[in-house]
């Protein structure tokens, strides 16, 4: 855990160092605590509203896990499909590159119409927003496989899935964990986006409420323990990378 | 029929024509080298020969049939070691094997069998990062070897070491031949490693590529030694065919 410990220490710094500024400014200035509350404020109101924010904690985590096992699932098979046909990769490559730069902002609200307040909505804003990372980088990373070996396999007489199943995929998993860690930091906030336009529970629609209410310390609250969400899944990749790669850190130490 | 028949092989890239009319017979149990200049069609004769390609015309016989991946007959080491990094030695030397639908245990009890014989053993769990260049060099050839094909083919297996494990590594290969006498088919441009392996060394003319000549080592095999005149004298017959090669084709 040491490594761990000696990459996590410089940007904790730079986080304490940060707050103290903060606290520092609101305490001295005398800012008003609805416009812009104190850290020590945050944290105290915060854990005073714990109960409340984690019975909102658990819809939004609920949409953001479901919505990226979607996304995962399409994800794969999407690439997997780019990797085989030639034609899809001409025909939806292209689609899926564009598709990107549609704003999220204006799906979501139809999203709402067309399926209602409950988890699908949230579901697929999720989808969209982290499907995209995961699919280009694992079809980049199928598509990435040595040509030698290629050759190789084929050499061997194995088929097209045996091929697949033997060297494109555990080749592609570096790629994969790289999309990974790229889309899983957009899901939490997909979530509460997607909460934003219209939910019944979870922490976008709290963090509306008590903007309305002028609560502004349980918005910056809410907004802290969706990055803490975010920090803990991404963490979460790293470790999972542990369990399924453990050749890449005997590789890394020689 | 038996052993690898090259009969009257042309092969063509559009208008580039890479091999002219090339004969090669190698016997079971023989060691051929196949030396050439850069660039003369080595890699395409080894394609033909593996069965990944096909001859413009005529034809490549293993064991009296045509070859082709789909008959097995061709074991083929690459250049490149390829060995995969998230599979371990014993995992990697076993891919053969379950490349070829072998089931996964049945395949690992086949290799793990060999690792002894060649100088891996107690490597069987390690990572590729965690050998020596040599050792990968032999647990590629492992790979190759437990297929039990009747012809191995070997791309300028030493290639990417350095010199001193290259030597090492010739060594090696050399005795590990006499004890097991497989059909090989070395292409390399080594010369030293030719004279030192093969019964034979056929040697490629630039593109379109040829068999020019075929010089036979009468050194008997255990007995080669890189300093001897005799090696040496061996040496520069395939030197001046290969020059012979390139003086006419100058322009």
């Amino acid at each position: 855990m040491r490594p761990v410990l000696r990459s996590l220490w410089p940007p904790l710094l730079v986080l304490a160092v940060l707050v103290g500024g903060w606290q520092l400014y609101v305490t001295t200035a005398g800012v008003d605590p609805t416009t812009l509350p104190s850290p020590a404020r945050v944290l105290a109101q915060g854990w005073a509203n714990r109960a409340d924010l984690w019975a909102q904690t658990l819809p939004t985590l609920q949409e953001t896990l479901l919505g990226f096992a979607l996304s995962f699932a399409a994800a794969w098979l999407v690439a997997v499909v780019l990797d085989f046909s030639s034609a899809a990769r001409r025909g939806l490559y292209p689609l899926l590159v564009a598709s990107q730069t549609i704003p999220v902002v204006a799906v979501a609200p139809l999203l709402i119409i067309w399926f209602g307040f409950g988890l699908l909505p949230k579901m697929l804003v999720v989808t969209l927003t982290t499907f995209f990372p995961l699919a280009a980088n694992l079809a980049a990373g199928f598509a990435a496989t040595d040509r030698a070996a290629m050759r190789l396999l084929r050499s061997l007489g194995a088929g097209r899935w045996r091929t697949f199943r033997l060297v494109r995929v555990p080749g592609a998993m570096p790629y994969f964990f790289t999309g990974l860690r790229v889309s899983i930091t957009y899901a939490v906030v997909g979530a509460v986006f997607a909460e934003y336009a219209g939910a019944e529970s979870g922490l976008g629609i709290y963090m509306q409420a008590q903007k309305t209410a002028f609560r502004t310390d349980l918005v910056f609250a809410a907004v802290a323990v969706t990055a803490a969400l975010s920090v803990a899944l991404f963490g979460a990749t790293y470790l999972v990378q542990r369990l399924v790669l453990p050749w890449e850190r005997k590789e890394r130490r020689s | 029929m038996s052993g690898l028949r090259v009969q009257g092989v042309s092969k063509s890239f559009g208008t580039l024509d890479v091999l002219r009319d090339l004969e090669l017979a190698v016997e079971p149990g023989e060691f051929a080298a196949v030396i050439g200049p850069s660039g003369s069609g080595k890699s395409t004769l080894f394609n033909l020969v593996s069965g990944l390609d096909r001859p413009t015309s005529g034809q490549v016989l293993v064991e009296g049939e045509p070859a082709g991946v789909a008959s097995g007959k061709v074991a083929y080491m690459p250049q490149k070691d390829l060995l995969f990094p998230w599979r371990t030695v014993l995992d990697n030397t076993a891919l053969g094997l379950e490349a070829q639908g072998v089931r996964k245990k049945e395949a690992r009890a086949r290799a793990g069998a060999l690792f002894a014989d060649f100088g891996l053993d107690g490597f069987q769990r390690a990572y590729p990062s965690e050998l020596s260049g040599g050792m990968r060099q032999r647990a590629a050839l492992l790979r190759t070897v437990v297929l039990e094909r009747p012809v191995l083919l070997l791309d300028e297996p030493f290639g990417a070491l350095d010199s001193l494990t290259r030597t090492e590594m010739q060594l090696w290969l050399a005795g590990m031949w006499q004890r097991h006498r497989w059909t090989v088919v070395l292409v390399t441009h080594d010369i030293r490693e030719a004279v030192l392996l093969a019964d034979t060394v056929h040697v490629l003319s630039p593109r379109p590529a040829t068999v020019v000549d075929r010089v036979e080592v009468p050194l008997p095999h255990g007995e080669r030694d890189f300093t001897a005149p005799e090696f040496a004298a061996v040496e520069r017959r395939v030197l001046e065919a290969l020059r012979g090669t390139t003086a006419v084709t100058a322009p």
